[in-house]
This record gives C-alpha cells, structure tokens and sequence, in this order.
C-alpha cells in the first residue's frame, strides 16, 4: 500500500499549520491492513485541532484497532489552502497515521457533533474520490457511515450517507464490522451486492440505512417516512452502553504534536443528563444518567496523566460538578503524590451555585482569566420557560463567590431567541450582568462580566422541536436592544454569535431530506467550513434553497402543530413522543420539571425502553443547591439583597 | 524589554542578562540567591535533534512536547513561584517551522540532588524515548549558572541547504554574487508587517557544497536572525522551498568559537557530554518507518 506522504510533503511548505498534516501523535496506531481486516478511516469534518480531542472518535480507534478484524485510522477537514494544494496536485484525502489514500480503507466513518459541518462532509466524501450519493455507489466502493448527536436528524445527509448509527457506538460498531467482514469477504469486489449489505446494516440494532425509507411529500410537505421493503424497522431506535465501567477509553488518549483545543487529559465522567432542560438536544438524546465509578476515574486520570504528560485534566460531562462525590474524586486527584502536586482539575460546566465556586477554588490549581456559568435565561420567568431552574440567589451566590476567591472575570451563557421570550427577557440578561459586575466590585475595584449570547436553534428530539425559530431580523434586533441597555453598565461586555449563522444551522438542524440538495449547491458554491465565522456565508444557503423551491419560514419560523409528521419520526432516541410534546406544552405553561435522578420517574422512555435505570452512586442531590430538585420554586426569580448590596 | 524570535518578551536583568520570563510577563527567578549554600539549583542543558516529519511542528511545539516529556520524566523541575507555577525550561534560538536541525537546545532548571539517581551519560538514553519521533536527545550537560543565555550567548549558526531547480554552476555564481554585493535588501514579514532588512552583514560564510544544489551558509543571529526564507530569497530563487537544516550553533568567546555542548571533545560540559543514540523507538506503536525521517540530502554531522 502507497503512501502519500511523499507527494503531501512537497505541500506542507507551501501551507498554514502544516503540523496538522503529520500525525506523529502518541497514542497513534499504524496498523497492518491486509484482508479479512476492515479498514476503517474515522473522519472528524473539521480542521486537526477542533477534532483531534473529540473523545467519541478516540473511543472507537482504541475498540477498532483492539479487534482482530479491523484497523482503523483517521482523517481531518484539510484546511481550504491544503485543500486547493491537494486538489491541484492530484492528491486524494489521506490518513494521518501512514498517510494511505482514502480509496485504501472500506469505511469512512464520520463524526456529526455540529450541524454546520454538513458541506465538510460532502466535500471530504468528494476528496476521498468516492461518488457524491450514496445511490451512485458500486460494490468496490468504500461505505460512508455517520453517528454522534446530529445523526438524530439524519435526512438533511441521507443523499450522502449510507448508514448512520444512533447512540453509543461502543457496541455497535462491532456488530458493524462484523456484517463487513462478512460482506466484503463474499465476493470479488466488482460482484459485491450493496442492496445486501443495506439490508444486513438495517438488521443491526442502531443502524439506519436510509436508502431503505422513503419520505412522503404532499403539497410540498413531509407527511411520513415510511420503510421499504420487508424486515425493515419502522422505527430505529439508539443504542446505549449500560454501564461505562465496562468501558474505560480511551485508555491511551491522542496527545497531539501540535496545538489543539482542549489540549489536556479528558476524563468522561458519565453519559447522560436529566436536568431536563428543554432546549438542550444533548440532555434528552443521552439519556439515562451512567456514572463511571469513582474508582475507575481516578485510575484513568492517574494512568493518563503518566502516559500523558499532561498537567491538567478535565472531567468531562454534560454536567460534572453533578458527578456523586465530586469533591472527594477532584480532591484525590489533586493529592495523589503521583502527581508530584502540579496537577489541575477543571470541571467544564459549572453547577451555578457558591458551593461549587468554593469546590472549583480549592481544585483549580491554575485560575483561568475568568469563570463561566450558563444560566441561558435572563429572567426567572424565562428560565422556568426552558427548564434552566437557577435561582436569582444561587446565581448571585456563585457570582460573589467567584470574585472573593480571587477571580476577575465572570462569563455568563445566555440564548435569545427562545419560546414565550418577551423583550424584558432580553433586557434581563443586561440587568442581571449589571448585578453581577456590582458584586463584583464589593471584592475588587475593576471586574469584567462578559454577557455571551447565542441565538436559540430548535433541535430535534426536544420538548422544543416544534418551535417556530427566531428570523435573522428579530434575533438582530434582540441583541441590539440588549446592547443598548447593558452600554450602560461599565465592565459589563456583550458578545454575540452572529444570527444569520443560526438560520443555517436550523435549516440543518430541522430539514427533511430535501436539504441534501441543498446542502450539495452550497458545497459546489465553494461553502466548505460554514461553521468558522471568517467562511459562514448565508447568502449561499439561502440561493441553495431558492433553487430547489424551499423556504426557510417553511423549515425554521415555522411552529409545529401537534399532529405533524417530523422528519425524525422514524428515529428513536427512546423518548416518547407524548412526554416530549407534554414537555412542550408544560414550558408554554411555566410548569417545571425536577431532575428526575432524585425524583420519581416522568417515563421519558430513555430508560424503561432500554430495561435501564439511571447509575448513580449517591441517593440524594448533591448538597448546595441543585437547580430544582427541592428548591421552592416560588422564590425563585428573589434578587438577594443580602449579594446585590440595595433593593432592586 | 525585547522580544525573543519566538515572540515571547524577553526582559533582561541588571547585570544584562536576560531573565526568563512567564507567560504572564513577571520575571521568573532562576537565580540561586537567597538559598542556603548547597542547595542550588542546578541548570541542565541538552542539545537535540528535530529531523523528518516532525519539522512542520512549530518552536511552540516542540516547547510543549519538552515540558510534557520532561513531567514524564520525573526529573525533580524546578517551578516558578506565583500564581501560575510552570516549569523552568528556556530554548535557544527559534527554529523556523519546516527546518530541520542537528543542533537545538534547552536548559532545564532542577531542583538541587536532581541527579543523584540518573547518571548524567544516561539522560539522552532516558529522555530521547519520551519523546516524539524525529527528537532526539544526543548531549547534556550541567551549565555554570553564571553563564548567558542560549539566546544570548550564541553568535551564529551553520545552516544546509537544498535549493531545488538551480543548476550546479548557476547556484556558484549566484552565492559569488551574492558575497560580493554590500547591500542584499530582503522583503520579510515581521509581526505582520512588510519590512525591508539590509540581511548583507550576517551573512558570515556561503558556499556550494554539492552539484545538485546544496549549499551550506553561516549567518549571524544578532542583531537579528537571518532565516532560510531570506537566504533563498536573496538568492533569487522563488520555487518550493527545499530541505533547510541548522547543523551547528556558535559560541564565540575570546576569539574561539565552541558549540553549546558538543557531541564529543570540546565546549562547556564537554566532559559529561554524551552521544547517545536513540536504542529504542517510543511513541509510535508500529514499526513504521518514517518516510520522512532521513536528514536532507547532503547534511551529516561534521
């Protein structure tokens, strides 16, 4: 087998960053292809050093490569200068590890985490030299298969794509290979049957194989997606790992020879959320809650801090400071005399609560600028709305004991744009930022808030899927009237993601199949990279679906009626639909939810589906408030006094 | 305040020597004063490799692999004071990214009774596994604290370099006249701005060393380094660069020139100097070879 790297080499000089090219990572594999061995090329569509730290794709390296009949390397999105320098000299998409064309492996296997990579992924498709559609694909090519979150609306990619997998990929990915040895060992390449393997794909629980359902249109609206052919599930369902334990990858973790983000230990410290909060995809696809025993994570922190380097880790979650008995598993970490006393733990979204500052004080041996909590609503009101149930006191509390440990900065995650909102929502956030940096200046003469605002795009499989998204001009005139009213308030800083990026990262989010077309114009436009501030251009989304008879108030400003067939029905993250839109129907009403880990059960379906139940080590709440459960509710939106120093 | 080739601000001392400087801008102390009598620390200097595909990491890079490596290492680092505790760990002169060298350094800060476990002669053997593939450890030695800095201290370096596509005797008429021009303005970015620098004065030494388009060149490195992208420049050769590799870095002091440690014989820490090559290959699990890993054509180590 050829390698590339000699022709790549010419290139390197001629390029920015060309360290993202070399591979040469520890924790690399170079492995012996040969058959009876199913090659797969793991791809991350986007640059080296956003997808090199992914941890799902270093998860499935380790289990491939461990398998006696696979191999496995990896690819990333070239850059667009590499990009023109590799189409110009005739070089095809290659593998970091040892550099082999794409056209060498028998899978690409993509990570979706982001929907704004869509273009990445038919422009790497289409550098690997495999025919753009799935339908024009022939026995000798290879297979492109996608998972991670956004394959929960798997129609805007389905042109594309030949098989998507839901849910943890630990298991599946197996059983995957195992259907592949057995097809790609059945016939010469030219006589092999793709219709048989779909077939077998679509066997494997998790698997969905879209040329096996076909979306029905009436009046130019999707009114069902129904299976074709016989043994082909109505409905695919995601697959869930019920215990991480058994699974402790990576186990020799990437480390990079070149800048990355995230460039430290990542330690997973559970899968899963049920805070609930309805805005968030990844809380409800996730479920149930899964803790890694305490034991394991701190020999996995230990075992990868010695084969690392490294003198930080991060615990990672969607919610770590929720992970039972947090403070003594960070407190060992930091502690363990193997660590020689130079290790820092950092705990990626903080709890809001002063109990958690103090906890992330004693542990965070290297202070960051600034810390950051995500409060996402910037009133009472508007948080009971979405689920997000901080209370102004906790809030406050957090924030004051921020700057008495020493910190300087605050950084505060809102959304606007969310359902019900009314302007003094948005105001809110301002006048919230303007207390925070007045706490602030009880501890120190010169404090900065920064106030960063998103704008909301619903997503699939949440209480909030049927919501009619905010247009481009009203989420414009949202900010600016935030901007006007927080101009008012020294050190506090406002800063925003722009609005038009939100309308194309709805039309992924919420698109039927029709968006592949759409998608593939942007793409032949020269749309590579939308997701980078410098590359997003709406103007390409917005002619892509003029030319093929769409509208963007039909896919994103449009609310859902209760009746309507979604492009997902025929997924399954396990959530009963009727829980979801009761879900909806409760937020429209500000009724919440309590984190049901600690509550009796709503039957969202993500456990009693799966024979499952939430693994947790601890039967109570974590102590120092818990953002909901067994907080009264009605005294939620009291500013203290006592924090903001007068009355308000 | 000055500014090391690697952007980092470099402030100097009283006495004219540069002071490290953390990445936050306070001066770190490396001096011994203060500490009872023994317990100084000590300053351990090592010469390295960068060779093959490794030279498309950057100065900042390979920073990073040395301080991850050294942590792996359990040698006893000494740590700044402060805030933000990091390792005492300075470089020498920035290798441009793409360039290969037989010739880098760093000096290294340990606690004192460092050593009293790992032999000095063993620690290219010990370290050189730790890291990545293409850095090889080949010498170290205990430094005098009372000593200049890497960056300080050396006055020029030897550089190979391939020029692809310039005939034999071209490429000897074109260095004759570049040796015999006074000025040789040269075009180059510096922190984002066009400049036009005057590069005649450090150019030291040039000449053909192969047929095929190699040539070897010394160039001075204050008041500021002269890069391969300059030399090729004032050449007036505009194609794809070729392999560029710094084989030597030169202390000059009373009128003798030594390198910062030497391979074999001479220099400071001559004497505990050790070559070692690399026994074992680390990182890569594989028994890949690296395609990109021999030296540029015509460069060996004199």
């Amino acid at each position: 087998m050829e390698s590339l790297w000699p022709q790549i080499e010419r290139l390197l000089p001629l390029v920015s960053k060309p360290a993202r090219y070399i591979g040469g990572e520890q924790g690399a594999v170079y492995p012996e292809h040969g058959p009876g061995r199913v090659a797969w090329l793991l791809l991350y569509p986007d640059t080296y050093e956003i997808g090199l730290p992914n941890q799902g794709l270093q998860i499935l390296y380790e289990i491939l490569n461990e398998r006696p009949d696979a191999v496995a390397e990896r690819a990333y999105a070239p850059w667009v200068d590499m990009e023109a320098a590799m189409r110009e000299a005739g070089v095809p998409l290659f593998s970091v590890e040892q550099h082999l064309p794409a056209s060498v492996f028998d899978v690409l296997a993509f990570n979706l985490s982001a929907e704004l990579v869509y273009t990445n992924v038919v422009n790497l498709i289409d550098l690997a030299g495999l025919p753009l559609h799935a339908a024009d694909r022939a026995g000798a090519d290879a297979l492109v298969v996608a998972g991670g979150h956004c394959a929960f609306n798997p129609e805007p990619l389905a042109d594309f794509v030949d098989a998507f997998v839901l849910g943890d990929g630990e298991e599946v990915v197996g059983e995957m290979n195992q259907v592949l040895v057995a097809w790609l060992g059945a016939a010469p390449p030219e006589e092999r049957d793709r219709g048989a393997l779909r077939r077998a794909l679509a066997r494997v629980e998790g698997v969905y194989v879209p040329a096996l359902y076909e979306p029905v249109f009436e009046g130019g609206r999707l009114v069902a997606t129904r299976p074709v052919g016989p043994g082909v599930p109505a409905v695919v369902t995601k697959r869930t790992v019920a215990d991480l334990a058994d699974w402790p990858h990576p186990v020799r973790p990437l480390v990079p020879l070149t800048e990355v983000v995230h460039d430290r230990l990542n330690v997973e410290v559970f899968r899963g959320c049920t805070r609930g909060c309805r805005f968030c995809q990844a809380g409800m696809i996730t479920r149930p809650v899964r803790e890694r025993p305490a034991e394991q994570v701190r020999a996995m922190v230990r075992r990868g801090l010695e084969w690392s380097g490294h003198d930080e880790v991060t615990l990672t979650s969607l919610s770590s400071a929720d992970f039972s008995g947090i403070e003594d598993t960070v407190r060992d970490i930091v502690e363990d005399p193997a660590h020689g006393g130079q290790v820092s733990v950092s705990l990626p979204s903080l709890r809001v609560d002063a109990f958690t500052v103090g906890t992330a004080a004693e542990i965070q041996k290297v202070r960051r600028t600034g810390l950051t909590f995500a409060p996402e609503g910037g009133t009472w009101r508007m948080r009971t709305v979405i689920n997000k149930l901080i209370t102004e006191e906790d809030l406050y509390g957090a924030v004051d004991a921020a700057f008495s440990q020493g910190w300087r900065r605050v950084k505060l995650y809102f959304l606007i744009g969310l359902p019900t909102e009314r302007d003094e929502d948005v105001s809110g956030i301002a006048e919230l930022g303007a207390r925070c940096v007045e706490i602030g200046r009880h501890h120190h003469p010169s404090v900065t808030v920064v106030a960063s605002v998103g704008g909301f795009v619903p997503k699939a499989h949440t209480p909030f899927q049927w919501f009619g998204q905010d247009t481009v001009a009203e989420l414009e005139r949202k900010v600016s009237l935030l901007r006007e009213e927080a101009r008012r308030t020294r050190g506090l800083t406002v800063r925003w993601h722009d609005p038009a990026a939100s309308v194309a990262e709805g039309l992924a989010s919420r698109g039927d199949r029709r968006m592949g077309a759409v998608i593939e114009r942007v793409w032949r436009a020269g749309g590579t990279f939308q997701e980078w501030f410098e590359r997003f251009d709406l103007g390409l989304w917005l002619d892509a679906l003029g030319a093929e008879g769409l509208s963007v108030e039909e896919i994103c400003h449009r609310e859902r009626g209760a009746d309507e067939a979604l492009p997902w029905d025929h997924i399954s993250a396990g959530l009963h639909r009727d829980f979801l839109w009761g879900d909806w129907q409760d937020a429209l009403a500000r009724v919440s939810v309590e984190d049901c880990r600690w509550t009796p059960c709503y039957d969202c379906g993500a456990c009693t589906g799966f024979g499952l139940e939430h693994v947790v080590a601890s039967p109570v709440p974590p102590a120092g408030g818990s953002q909901g459960t067994g907080q009264d509710l009605t005294v939620g939106g009291r500013v203290p006094v006592r924090l903001v120093g007068r009355a308000s | 305040m000055s500014t090391a080739p690697d952007g980092r601000p470099v402030s100097t001392a009283p006495d004219g020597r540069p002071v490290s400087t953390a990445p936050d801008g306070r001066p770190v102390s490396t001096a011994p004063e203060g500490r009872p009598e023994g317990t100084e620390r000590l300053r351990l200097r090592l010469r390295f490799t960068k060779q093959g595909k490794i030279r498309f990491t950057s100065h900042r890079d390979v920073a990073r692999m040395w301080e991850r490596a050294l942590r792996r290492s359990r040698l006893p680092l000494a740590y700044s004071q402060g805030f933000v505790p990091h390792p005492l760990v300075s470089f020498g002169l920035a290798l441009p990214t793409g360039c290969e060298s037989l010739g880098e350094y760093l000096d290294v800060r340990l606690e004192p009774a460092a050593l009293g476990e790992t032999p000095l002669a063993e620690l290219p053997a010990t370290l050189s596994p730790l890291l990545p593939e293409g850095i090889e450890v080949t010498a170290a030695a205990l430094v005098d604290e009372a000593e200049g800095s890497l960056q300080q201290e050396v006055a020029s370096c030897d550089w190979e370099l391939e020029v692809p596509g310039v005939p034999g005797e071209e490429l000897a008429e074109r260095v004759e006249r570049l040796l015999a021009a006074p000025v040789l303005t040269v075009r180059r970015e510096r922190k984002g701005r066009q400049t036009d620098d005057d590069i005649r004065p450090a150019v030291l030494a040039m000449s053909v060393t192969s047929p095929d388009g190699h040539l070897r060149a010394e160039v001075a490195t204050h008041p500021r380094g002269v890069r391969p992208a300059d030399l090729l420049a004032a050449l007036g050769t505009v194609s794809v660069p070729g392999r560029a590799c710094r084989t030597h870095q030169w202390i000059e002091r009373d009128g003798a020139r030594f390198e910062p440690l030497a391979l074999s014989g001479h220099g400071p820490g001559a004497g505990a100097a050790q070559h070692a090559r690399r026994a074992i290959p680390h990182v890569r699990d594989g028994d890949q070879p690296d395609p990109g890993g021999s030296p540029a054509g015509g460069v060996t180590p004199r």
